[in-house]
């Protein structure tokens, strides 16, 4: 393939990035971190241990990082480039994000042949992350009004309040375990995909997510 | 007790309504009841309501002055757990004080009075007291097919709960039942079985859930209604803070356990004889706003989880259908088998979703794509 017929586009942008793999980071964390406190492991040999603790502050720490993340993207949704806008995410509504997302639901399900190329968020995929983004904020509502029952009338606990008007108390604690196998469920499809798209597209779409380039065809209007 | 006493005849309630007119204070004098025992009361209850020990001496001299309030408690849709934690208690005195310290006009399980002389003395005292009264509602409320299910004398517990509590000073819904109808009210709830602030919302209600309710919390109270004039300040879910707002969890003894990662695996293992947490077991105290771990039962003799069984949670609303399986951590998922837990589906799930891509994988793997045309080589 020659490099000559390609362009270089810079389409993540550094916020954009960083959410991401402090994302993935702290996803990674919380989900280990919280297989233990969901089934633990009886690991202390004395009483003046502290290894749930340890293992609930960890929970915590990466909780905070999680939602400074997610929120950062979602304010950057607002200010960022086109790419990162929250246009992007419901390509369902507009006519050539349709057609985008009908070529690449094509090219999924073995009709068409040709690799449709995209140069910012793969239209198929936009939809997802939408729905994981509703996943990310169940996570972090469950998850902080779980983590404020430990005051109650605190301010935490008193903003949540809707939360425990939503939920029971145990039902709340199934939505936050639940949510979390969900999330497995779209990481599975997400990797492959860009394994797939990384292979099929030749855009390098893998490590655009680290270095913020992609590499097209056709040249941006 | 002056409850016998005061609801046997009319005769003898006119004697106690001159008795109304003495204080507390005398009232527990002419009683037999000592000094120091009466100052252990309050230091007691002082500890009850949450309130520095400095308050004591308050809590004494306001009791010492304050009048007999009027009390009627009402059983509806119950087991009367209630009445019965009340009468139980080991050690006699601070059931006997707050018996007498109130003047039970009717209660359908202790009193003398029956048939119409009991409907009489209840008549009398919410006509003769209104709106000055305390009620306490025990058992929750029938409301489907007009509330038919649970009737009392010929009127139906929905119609004896508008009339008396919507006309007492404030009610006192004891126990999980009466307070958001408890064990009637689980699921398919088969005779509409509600809590009082549901049944009647006009009223001012004070809901002590429990199965069943601390005596302790109820004389608590009523003493904090006696001392302060007013009702305690209460949670989103009707109940006093001073009872219920801390979670069981963090104030448990086994809560050292629960951090070091020190659990029970089975019923009596190793870990259970020597009092690990009972997380793994099913204890819903995580999820529990109640006194139990520092008020105790049977005059601070025991709880649940001191005698080595996790907390069921009793004291929530739609405890029996949202705290269950007993014995489980998490609830069932609903709309899947009794045995499948969250993790068996969830596992499923992404076990599915594996062998979906890899087969998609595969395939891709097989097929010659068409590149687009410039990239095309030679
Ligand atoms: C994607 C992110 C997250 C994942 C995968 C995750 C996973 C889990 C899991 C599996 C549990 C055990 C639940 C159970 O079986 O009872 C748990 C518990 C918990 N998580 Fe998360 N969590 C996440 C985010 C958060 C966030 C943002 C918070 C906010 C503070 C949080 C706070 C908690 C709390 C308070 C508990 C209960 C701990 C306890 O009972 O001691 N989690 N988490
Ligand atoms: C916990 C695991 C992961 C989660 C939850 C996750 C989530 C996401 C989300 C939400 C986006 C959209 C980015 C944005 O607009 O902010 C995204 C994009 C992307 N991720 Fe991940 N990711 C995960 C792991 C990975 C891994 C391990 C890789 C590398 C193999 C990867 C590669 C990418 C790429 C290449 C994109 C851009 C593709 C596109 O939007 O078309 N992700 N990911
Ligand atoms: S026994 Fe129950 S309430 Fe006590 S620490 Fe363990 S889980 Fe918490």
């Amino acid at each position: 393939m020659s490099e000559s017929c390609k362009f270089k586009c810079y389409i993540w942008e550094l916020p954009v990035r960083w959410s991401h793999w402090v994302n993935v980071l702290s996803i990674s964390i919380l989900a280990l971190t919280g297989f233990f406190i969901g089934n633990p492991v009886s690991f202390g040999s004395s009483a003046s241990d502290f290894t749930m603790g340890w293992i609930r502050f960890v929970h915590f720490t990466a909780a905070y990082a999680f939602a400074v993340s997610v929120l950062s993207r979602i304010i950057w949704s607002l200010i960022g480039n086109k790419y990162a806008g929250w246009k992007e995410f419901f390509p369902l509504l507009t006519a050539p994000g349709r057609e985008r997302t009908i070529k690449m639901l094509r090219y999924y399900m073995f009709v068409d042949k040709e690799v449709p190329e995209t140069v910012g968020h793969n239209p198929l995929a936009t939809s997802a992350y939408f729905a994981l983004f509703l996943l990310y904020i169940l996570m972090i509502l469950t998850g902080f009004s779980l983590y404020a029952e430990h005051a109650p009338g605190g301010i935490m606990h008193k903003s949540l309040g809707f939360m425990y008007s939503l939920f029971s108390n145990q039902g709340m604690r199934l939505a936050h375990h639940a949510s979390m196998w969900m999330i497995f469920g779209f990481i599975i499809n997400h990797i492959y995909s860009a394994w797939l798209m990384d292979i099929k597209e030749h855009g390098s779409e893998i490590s655009s997510m680290f270095s913020g380039y992609k590499f097209t065809v056709k040249k941006e209007k | 007790m002056s409850i016998q006493k005061n609801s046997d005849t009319s005769e003898k309630a006119e004697q106690s309504a001159e008795k109304r007119e003495y204080s507390v204070g005398e009232i527990l004098k002419q009683r037999g009841v000592s000094r120091r025992d009466f100052l252990k009361f309050c230091t007691a209850m002082t500890a009850a309501m949450s309130l520095p020990a400095s308050f004591a001496p308050s809590v004494a001299q306001a009791l010492d002055e304050v009048k007999r309030p009027t009390l009627v408690w009402l059983n509806f849709q119950d087991c009367t757990g209630d009445t019965e934690a009340l009468l139980r208690a080991s050690n006699p005195t601070v059931g006997e004080i707050i018996l007498d310290i109130l003047s039970v006009d009717y209660h359908e399980t202790i009193m003398a009075a029956a048939g119409h002389q009991a409907d009489e003395a209840l008549e009398n005292t919410i006509t003769k007291y209104k709106g000055k009264y305390l009620c306490v509602v025990e058992g929750s409320i029938s409301m489907k097919d007009g509330g038919v299910y649970g009737c009392t004398s010929g009127k139906t517990h929905l119609e004896i709960a508008r009339r008396v509590c919507g006309s007492a000073l404030a009610t006192i819904a004891i126990g999980t039942c009466a307070a958001y109808g408890g064990i009637a009210a689980a699921v398919p709830n088969p005779t509409g079985a509600v809590g009082v602030k549901d049944a009647v919302p006009g009223a001012t209600v004070i809901n002590l859930p429990g199965c069943p309710c601390n005596a302790d919390n109820l004389t608590a109270t009523v003493v904090h209604y006696l001392v302060f004039g007013k009702i305690p300040a209460m949670d989103s879910k009707g109940r006093p803070l001073f009872a219920y707002g801390k979670r069981i969890h963090d104030n448990c003894e086994r809560r050292p356990h629960f951090d070091a990662g020190q659990y029970v695996e089975h019923w009596g293992d190793d870990a259970h004889r020597k009092g690990f947490c009972l997380y793994k077991m099913g204890c819903k105290g995580p999820a529990t706003f109640h006194n139990c771990p520092t008020q105790r039962y049977n005059e601070k003799t025991s709880w649940p989880v001191a005698s080595g069984h996790g907390c069921a949670g009793c004291s929530e609303p739609q405890f029996w259908d949202t705290m269950s399986p007993l014995y489980r951590r998490l609830p069932n998922v609903p709309g899947f088998g009794i045995e499948a837990t969250a993790d068996k589906i969830g596992l499923g799930l992404v076990a599915g979703a594996g062998a979906a891509f890899a087969v998609h994988g595969a395939l891709n793997a097989l097929r010659k794509d068409k590149e687009p045309e410039e990239t095309k080589e030679g």
